[in-house]
């Protein structure tokens, strides 16, 4: 679960960098490095990972998520009032927010590029434009990636501590990494949305 | 001081509970919750009525018996102390207390607030401790320990099996409670010779008794009355990885 879910951070920022060029007039960069991240055979071999990681992640999750309801059949009358780290207490309901925004988003654009919904896989930067002038698109969009961001927060702490490598040391270094990580990178997509959707 | 308390009644493990409301008046501020409910069951006794079942023993913090849901806190809402020695001062006067047993599936209720936590026995007893010969206690400095290793096999020995962490966390994990058993063997050369059998025994039997899956809410650290820290998870985790 949790290196699954690291494997999947690790990807978000090179997404995230290719995205950017949406922000360019000229429609060639973010095609041609779409393109190679179609292509490109390392790219190819990353993806077969990157699609099992995202499985691994999500079967876990629910596996893990049945055993844990499993394990207080009868519930307390009195809702909890323990402070706890608030985000981590809705990270099955953030995940399956996200999960649903990508089936939305292969529908979009990886679905294409295999052929099973029309449109043309070289020229997805029209694809992005065209989405990004939709209202209704943008607001599910921002919504998904705010979820995405209080997913992250905890996911990235906890990753380490499920890994073992947290510890008095280094437990504020990888909290303020995560703050850092789950704000920087949802904001990036988010702020790709609103420049295309409003000032475009 | 008054008090209107809604306590969880059940007579047995396969009964149905319910929650019954009682009127307690003439409480001191300085009673302890478990003293005041002492009080309530003088009056039930007289009336001839069944007293409230609720487990107790040392009264004095250190032996972990006690430990009841106090109004959406295990040991009530002051932190780092347990139901023995959480004064009634810490509640308003007037105020409606809502009280129920530990809820997991591993710790079934037996009577009224009195839940069977033998469960955590038997995760000790799958690998809690260290294999020695009995005879006279050893030379204390034959074995050196760095004073950091002690003081930090202290703090996780201090764990008092009360529970509190299972009933906190919304997963109903018992992870907390495992990890400090291991963490106090773990740190200390004594516990490091069968350091791997013994982290793959005890996560093993925490498994099979049906105890849920840490996810790091930090609960169980939030109500622990003994302050166990979450750090203990990590370094049960890289036990567990090592044994592997």
């Amino acid at each position: 679960m949790a290196l699954a879910g690291l494997f999947l951070l690790l990807f978000l920022p090179v997404h995230l960098a290719i995205n950017f060029l949406l922000l360019k007039s000229d429609p060639d960069p973010f095609n041609r490095a779409a393109h190679f991240m179609a292509t490109f055979p390392v790219v190819k071999i990353i993806e077969i990972v990157l699609f099992a990681a995202l499985i691994i992640h999500f079967l876990s999750g629910i596996y893990l998520q049945i055993i844990n309801w499993m394990a207080r059949p009868v519930r307390y009358s009195v809702a909890s009032r323990t402070e706890t780290f608030f985000f981590s207490k809705f990270m099955i309901w953030t995940g399956a927010a996200v999960l649903t925004f990508l089936v939305i988003h292969f529908f979009n654009f990886y679905f294409i590029r295999l052929g099973l919904v029309e449109g043309n896989p070289e020229d997805f930067y029209s694809v992005a434009h065209d989405l990004f002038k939709i209202p209704e698109y943008n607001i599910i969009y921002l919504l998904c990636f705010i979820l995405l961001g209080l997913h992250l927060f905890h996911a990235f702490s906890s990753a380490f501590q499920t890994l073992g490598l947290d510890n008095r040391i280094w437990k504020p270094v990888v909290d303020a990494v995560a703050w850092i990580y789950a704000i920087v990178i949802p904001a990036g997509f988010a702020s790709i949305s609103l420049i295309l959707w409003l000032f475009r | 001081m008054k008090f209107t308390l809604k306590i969880w009644r059940q007579k047995n493990a396969e009964a149905k509970g319910a929650f019954v409301t009682y009127e307690i008046d003439d409480i001191s501020p300085e009673m302890s919750f478990l003293e005041m409910l002492d009080a309530l069951n003088k009056g039930l006794v007289e009336e001839n009525k069944d007293p409230v079942a609720f487990d107790h023993d040392c009264r004095e913090g250190i032996c972990g018996s006690c430990g009841m849901y106090i109004n959406g806190h295990p040991h009530g809402p002051v932190p780092a102390v347990t139901t023995c020695l959480l004064s009634m001062r810490h509640f308003r006067d007037g105020e409606t207390i809502t009280v129920e047993p530990w809820r997991a599936k591993p710790f079934p209720v037996i009577k009224d607030l009195m839940v069977d936590r033998s469960a955590l026995d038997k995760i000790q007893t799958a690998g809690g401790f260290i294999s020695v010969n009995t005879g006279s206690a050893p030379e204390a400095n034959s074995i050196l320990v760095k004073k950091h290793d002690a003081d930090e096999a202290f703090n996780s020995g201090i764990c008092i099996g009360c529970g509190a962490c299972v009933a906190a966390c919304k997963n109903a994990s018992a992870m907390l409670f495992v990890s400090a058993k291991i963490s106090q063997f773990a740190l200390l050369p004594q516990g490091r010779i069968e350091a791997k059998e013994r982290v793959r025994s005890m996560v093993e039997k925490m498994d099979d008794l049906g105890f849920g899956n840490c996810s790091n809410t930090g609960a169980c650290e939030a109500e622990c009355p003994k302050q166990i820290k979450l750090t203990n998870i990590a370094r049960l985790k890289r036990e567990f990885y090592k044994a592997l």
